[in-house]
């Protein structure tokens, strides 16, 4: 028998909502419902941060904090979850050591977005570790603000995350890990009708059963897209199905030759794991989104949506990965590549689900290289991004993969650029030529607002340029002004 | 960086004191007009427009869906407005509800005012607007093919026979440049609710640099005297000149829904709404041709400035010519002539934003200097240096003296501080290496006239009230941007009573209490209310001196405020308690103050007189290492030295100095607003346009006040104002991407436009290439 609330820890106590419009977002909730008025909207898309929640969640019997974009956090993900908002730090009088900190170093100046730094930086209060400038500033791509400058907020941030948390939440952390630990039973929760819901089955079993049920639901992983179609594009979704109660989703396997993914895993999740195949996926993954959006974002839901644009796809099928789909129960794989059809179609049947993904790890005689170009470093969507693996054979290149981001109407391998290249040496640089030109019958890049055709493609093969460059040998720090490998390692 | 220690012999002024608002921000308790409790029965207002067609008759319009939708009480147009539909800061030519024609994608054209926000947009969606298109002028360079009718009459200044003084010059350069516009992107978005009054009358909350305006359209739109609006702010989440006239129509939107309907109302625009439907920073084609002797010093300068104003005139004229007033940045032209044409696009109407114009003119004069330097290979910072103003060579195109030229003392002192020669060589190092990443590093200096050139606008009110507690209300005809006026303001009359300024409470802005405001812009929000406040609080201290003089029978020279204490010659009182005496005394403790800047006056026919009362000075040194394959782009470091005069408040100086600087920069390197051929912007939401984040900033960023011995002008405690000016700090970057381009061929100027996108930085790569 499911369960019909969403459960979730506020302020303390456990919250149970049975009656919840299935588009409810949580900053409607908060703002319209709760009347909390200290979370702001600024873009209403995830992207400004001026919205920033805090979602704790058990994680190896510990609460981790994330901070999240609730304009675009669907009610469904709260279940399970605490939620701590910018209205909860203060101790009456006393201001939390963020909130402190952000004064005494003159951090707000309008104050909007100030409410989201702040629960961005309690997040990072809570993280454990004393940052660095680097980690700072990374944890806080995700909020824009448009008066300070941001270095007193840096500054603020520095003074403050010691590494050790000393605050109401870390007091109570033990009593709240409990509370997570009853409300994370294994009840599937069904709140709504048959024809307007909100699912969030903890079975796969459930899941799997759910979507073949209700084919026309929207399935439901991070809702950093999700999000926006309900927000921006005001379309209507009656039924939806949230994957990210089904444990099994989330485990990341470590085989021989490959790493597993569940669809479910988010960024968050996946990072460090990412970045142990390369540097350059670790890099990507760090520039991809926000703070925010990687801990809603899932790797699955990057491939299910099928954008053109999204930066997982082409890493992953320059590196030859699989992807596995469920649809009732059968099962069925193929490589990623063969996934994406056209613009907007992929190869997925209505009540079919993105399930698993592996990805190949690197072999010795392999090298890995990926690019994002965009206007800005962080948080931007790419004008283009550019994987490669190369197989090495000495000097010569065997064989490589190639795949681009933003250059056609799906992710796409570059096949002729590819075959043009095997062979050629490293030492050779006049023997890339051929290649260069291959790419231009590759791919017919279109102009947007991101960039001009003539832009992507002369950048598609410059970046080729530079892959071949830097296997041949010249280190990153002579060939990048960001993502120097070297610093990674 | 620190903030330098307080060198005043005063109490408050001075202090690097939090923003009034700090605590509540961090608490989330700083209410914006959003977050106020919504009154009963308030109705949510939302804008329709066409979703298709940038200009053209409005073949027909079917609202019946909208009407018909769940939870809609009302949709208006055009017809439901009672008196004048009209927006306009200025001549005219802005409807609030367009009035059949439209002119740009996203002209609104009716509002649906529904029970709740969701059913209004869902509502407002279900309109079928037919539109009769004709081709659109996006672009400047399309408003000149087309003809299309300027929205204002093109002017121009300038001295001696240009044509002559350049046909004579040892060396002539010609180039034409972009220069990009810019979106406000204040964070908390365009917002107004208004609650209908007795009498007709009517209350409206906006978030608006202008509230006396807000006041007077909506009075005219519903056909009432001016006396019966009453128009508040008590703060902005932002503004940078976006909602000096354009917060007025969503102000509007919301009193017409509350007259029609009899029932609060509220207009918050969402955020690619806002962006789509609100004016932003005029971008322009400049055109230019510079004389100059072997040395880089001018001859003279021709520059035309081609300004894209959209639809309307709005607060174009003020803004182009300050465009005109900042072409000549720090320089002396001996010849010159300064042309502008202000072009009707069928695009939004731009609008005001941060430095007003001045930016671009600044930039144009930085890239002549660049390409003056770069023609005879020398050290752009020479040519700088050697064109500045001096003795003798101290008279602006616009006829104007300039007295307090400090440039010179803070650019060398921002050399040698930065390093800058040493740095240099380093950089020539690095590139003759002839690798794929180049460096580039540029020293450009601000200068930036102080006053609304608009000379009547020169003027602020202000209301003090002392309660016999000793407690003070504070209330001025500035608003609150976050730029920290109030606490500055504060701070000011706190010092006039000896209080700390803990002891002042800082009011919301509002035209029932101060009238006939100036908008709070042009840097000049605390030049003219810090004066007016104090001059309210100066009569309130002297009626009680006089009281304390009389009643002790001590001289009024042995009187003194401090520490929350009145010394009257050897006994001391509580502020408190003389403000308790004076009330029994029958002495009024409340008081109007009113400041009308001097020695300003312009006479724009003639081109003559004094436009600023001063000039705020800076200057920044910004390194960048480019990406010869990819266009990518980073800052190494910057290094500022800014000129407040004596400051305030030395922390939010710099807090402004520091946002400036980045919003400089990134208007001039991220921040690409696109229209398509339709009209239609591209880059509505800032997941397409692209504002600096944290890491945008560089890691080595160093900035320092520079150590004044004060304003030479009379302004309040000899400060300066700081709003605008650092925004164009943010220049040093975008000249030295173009210092990085140059390297890859000696003698060659690189066609960079602005901003500099990759797309753009490789554009001009590639020009370099043979």
């Amino acid at each position: 028998m499911a369960r019909n609330v969403i459960r979730f820890l506020r302020r303390g106590q456990v919250v149970e909502l049975g009656s919840v419009p299935p588009m409810r977002t949580v900053l409607d909730y908060l703002r319209l419902e709760e009347k909390s008025r200290g979370t702001k909207e600024g873009c209403n898309e995830g992207d400004c941060g001026a919205c920033t929640v805090a979602l704790g969640a058990l994680r190896g019997g510990r609460i981790v904090y994330e901070p999240v974009n609730a304009c675009i956090l669907m009610m469904g993900h709260l279940d399970g979850r605490e939620l701590v908002t910018v209205d909860d730090l203060a101790d009456g009088e006393a201001l939390h050591p963020i909130q402190q900190a952000m004064v005494d170093h003159h951090g707000s100046q309008c104050g909007f977005c100030t409410p989201g730094f702040i629960m961005a930086l309690f997040t990072l209060y809570h993280a454990g570790a004393k940052p660095s400038r680097r980690e700072i500033v990374d944890h806080i791509a995700g909020n824009l603000c448009r008066c300070t400058g941001y270095r007193p907020i840096v500054d603020a941030a520095h003074a403050a995350c010691s590494g050790r948390a000393i605050d109401r939440w870390a007091a109570a952390a033990d009593q709240a890990a409990a509370t997570l630990a009853r409300l994370g039973d294994s009840s599937d929760a069904f709140i709504g009708t048959e024809e307007s819901f909100i699912a969030i089955p903890r079975q796969p079993e459930t899941l799997v059963a759910l979507a073949t049920k209700h084919p026309d639901a929207t399935i439901v992983g991070g809702a950093t897209d999700v999000g926006l179609w309900i927000t921006k594009q005001l379309r209507t979704l009656n039924k939806i199905i949230h994957v990210g109660g089904v444990e099994t989703l989330h485990k990341i396997e470590d085989h021989a030759g490959h790493l597993s993914f569940g669809a479910a895993v988010t960024y968050a999740e996946a990072e460090n794991r990412l970045a142990s195949i390369d540097p350059d996926m670790g890099e990507v993954v760090r520039r991809l989104g926000s703070k925010q959006v990687r801990a809603s974002g899932t790797v699955g839901g990057n491939i299910a949506n099928g954008s053109p644009i999204g930066d997982m796809p082409p890493m992953l099928i320059a590196l030859g990965a699989t992807l596995h789909l469920r649809h009732g129960t059968g099962e069925r794989q193929m490589p990623l590549e063969d996934f994406f059809i056209s613009y907007g179609k992929q190869d997925r049947s209505p009540g079919e689900l993105v399930w698993q993904i592996d990805i190949p790890k690197l072999k010795p005689s392999e090298t890995f290289r990926a690019y994002k170009i965009s206007k800005r470093f962080d948080q931007d969507i790419s004008a283009v991004l550019a994987a490669f693996r190369f197989t090495l054979d000495g000097r010569r290149v065997k064989s490589v993969r190639v795949a681009f981001g933003g250059l056609a109407a799906t992710p796409k391998r570059a096949a002729r650029t590819e075959a043009t290249l095997e062979g050629v040496s490293l030492d050779d640089s006049a023997s890339w030529s051929r290649a260069m030109s291959a790419m231009a019958e590759d791919y017919q890049p279109i102009s947007d607002m991101r960039a001009s055709a003539e832009y992507r493609l002369e950048t598609a093969q410059a970046l080729l340029r530079k892959a071949l460059i830097e296997t041949a040998g010249r280190a990153s720090a002579e060939t990048r002004v960001i993502g120097q490998r070297e610093e990674a390692a | 960086m620190s903030a330098p220690a307080r060198q005043l012999e005063t109490a408050s002024v001075g202090l690097s004191l939090a923003h009034d608002s700090a605590v509540l921000h961090v608490r989330g308790t700083a209410t914006y007009v959003d977050d106020m409790r919504e009154p009963d029965g308030l109705l949510h207002v939302v804008p329709g427009f066409a979703k298709e067609g940038a200009r053209g008759k409005i073949k027909s319009l079917d609202l019946t869906a909208v009407r018909n939708y769940p939870g809609v009480v009302a949709v208006l147009t055009a017809s439901d407005i009672p008196g004048l539909n009209d927006c306009s800061p200025s001549i005219g030519g802005d409807p609030i509800l367009a009035d059949g024609e439209i002119e740009f994608h996203g002209q609104v054209i009716f509002a649906v005012a529904a029970e709740t926000r969701d059913a209004a947009r869902r509502a407002a969606r279900l309109a079928k607007i037919e539109i009769e298109v004709a081709k659109p002028a996006i672009t400047v360079d399309d408003a000149i093919a087309m003809e299309t009718r300027d929205v204002l009459p093109p002017y121009e200044f300038g001295r001696r026979d240009v044509g002559a003084a350049l046909k004579s010059s040892t060396h002539r350069i010609s180039e034409s440049l972009l220069v990009g516009g810019q979106e406000h992107f204040y964070l908390e978005g365009q917002v107004g609710m208004a609650y209908p009054e007795e009498h007709g009358g009517m209350i409206v909350y906006s978030s608006t640099q202008h509230p006396t305006e807000v006041q007077h359209l909506m009075a005219k739109m519903l056909s009432v005297p001016d006396a019966m609006v009453t128009c508040e702010c008590r703060r902005m989440g932002g503004a940078f000149g976006g909602k000096e006239s354009q917060a007025a129509q969503w102000a509007a939107l919301a009193a017409l829904t509350a007259r029609v309907t009899g029932r609060p109302a509220k207009c918050r625009l969402d955020r690619d709404e806002d962006m789509i439907m609100t004016g932003k920073r005029h971008d322009m084609r400049v055109n230019y041709e510079a004389g100059f002797d072997n040395s880089g010093r001018l001859s003279a300068v021709d520059v035309e400035f081609l300004s894209r104003c959209g639809y309307s005139a709005d607060l174009s004229q003020g803004v182009n010519d300050r465009t005109m007033f900042h072409a000549d940045n720090a320089y002396f032209y001996p010849a010159a002539r300064i042309r502008s044409r202000r072009l009707r696009t069928h695009t939004v109407s731009n609008t005001a934003f941060r430095g007003f114009g001045g930016p671009q003119g600044m930039v144009f004069t930085e890239r002549m200097m660049d390409a003056i330097a770069i023609k005879l290979g020398l050290d752009p910072l020479d040519v700088r240096k050697r064109n500045l103003y001096a003795k003798g060579r101290d008279v602006t195109p616009y006829g104007m003296k300039v007295e307090d030229n400090i440039a010179a003392d803070l650019i060398t002192q921002l050399e040698r501080s930065s390093d800058y020669r040493a740095r240099r060589a380093e950089i020539d190092k690095f590139n003759r290496q002839d690798g794929i990443l180049r460096k580039g590093l540029a020293l450009t200096p601000v200068k930036f006239g102080i006053s609304f050139t608009l000379t009547f606008l020169n003027q602020a009110g202000a209301l003090v009230h002392v309660y016999t507690d000793g407690s003070v209300h504070l209330n001025h005809g500035g608003t609150e941007m976050g730029q920290g006026l109030y606490t500055k303001v504060a701070q000011v009359v706190a010092e006039e009573f000896g209080l700390p300024a803990s002891r002042v409470r800082i009011t919301a802005t509002t035209t029932a209490k101060v009238p006939n405001t100036s908008p709070t812009a042009a840097s000049s929000g605390t030049d003219l209310n810090g004066m007016a406040a104090k001059n309210a609080a100066s009569i309130i201290r002297q009626r009680l001196v006089d009281l304390a003089s009389r009643e002790w029978k001590v001289p009024k020279s042995r009187i003194r405020f401090a520490d929350g204490q009145v010394i009257i010659g050897n006994e001391s009182v509580s502020f408190g308690d003389l403000a308790k005496k004076a009330h029994q005394s029958r002495v009024s403790l409340s008081s109007t103050g009113y400041y009308a800047t001097p020695k300003v006056e312009w006479d724009r026919p003639k081109a003559k007189g004094r436009p600023f009362l001063y000039f705020a000075y800076g200057a920044a040194c910004a390194e960048v290492t480019i990406d010869t394959l990819t266009g990518e782009m980073r800052i190494d470091r910057a290094d500022i030295l800014h000129d407040v005069g004596r400051s305030l408040n030395p922390a939010i100086d710099i807090g402004q100095i520091e946002g400036g600087f980045v919003q400089g920069m990134g208007w001039l390197t991220t921040e690409e607003l696109v229209f398509d051929g339709q009209g239609k912007l591209r880059t509505h939401a800032p997941s397409t346009y692209k504002i600096p984040t944290a890491s945008d900033v560089p890691e080595d960023f160093r900035v320092e006040l520079y150590q004044s011995k004060g304003n030479r002008e009379d302004t309040i405690y000899r400060s300066k104002a700081v709003g605008e000016p650092p925004l164009m700090l943010g220049i040093a970057v975008w000249s030295a991407i173009g210092n990085a381009v140059a390297s890859l061929a000696p003698g060659k100027i690189p066609p960079l436009d602005a901003p500099a996108t990759p797309e753009a930085i490789m554009r001009a790569v590639k020009a370099m290439r043979p």
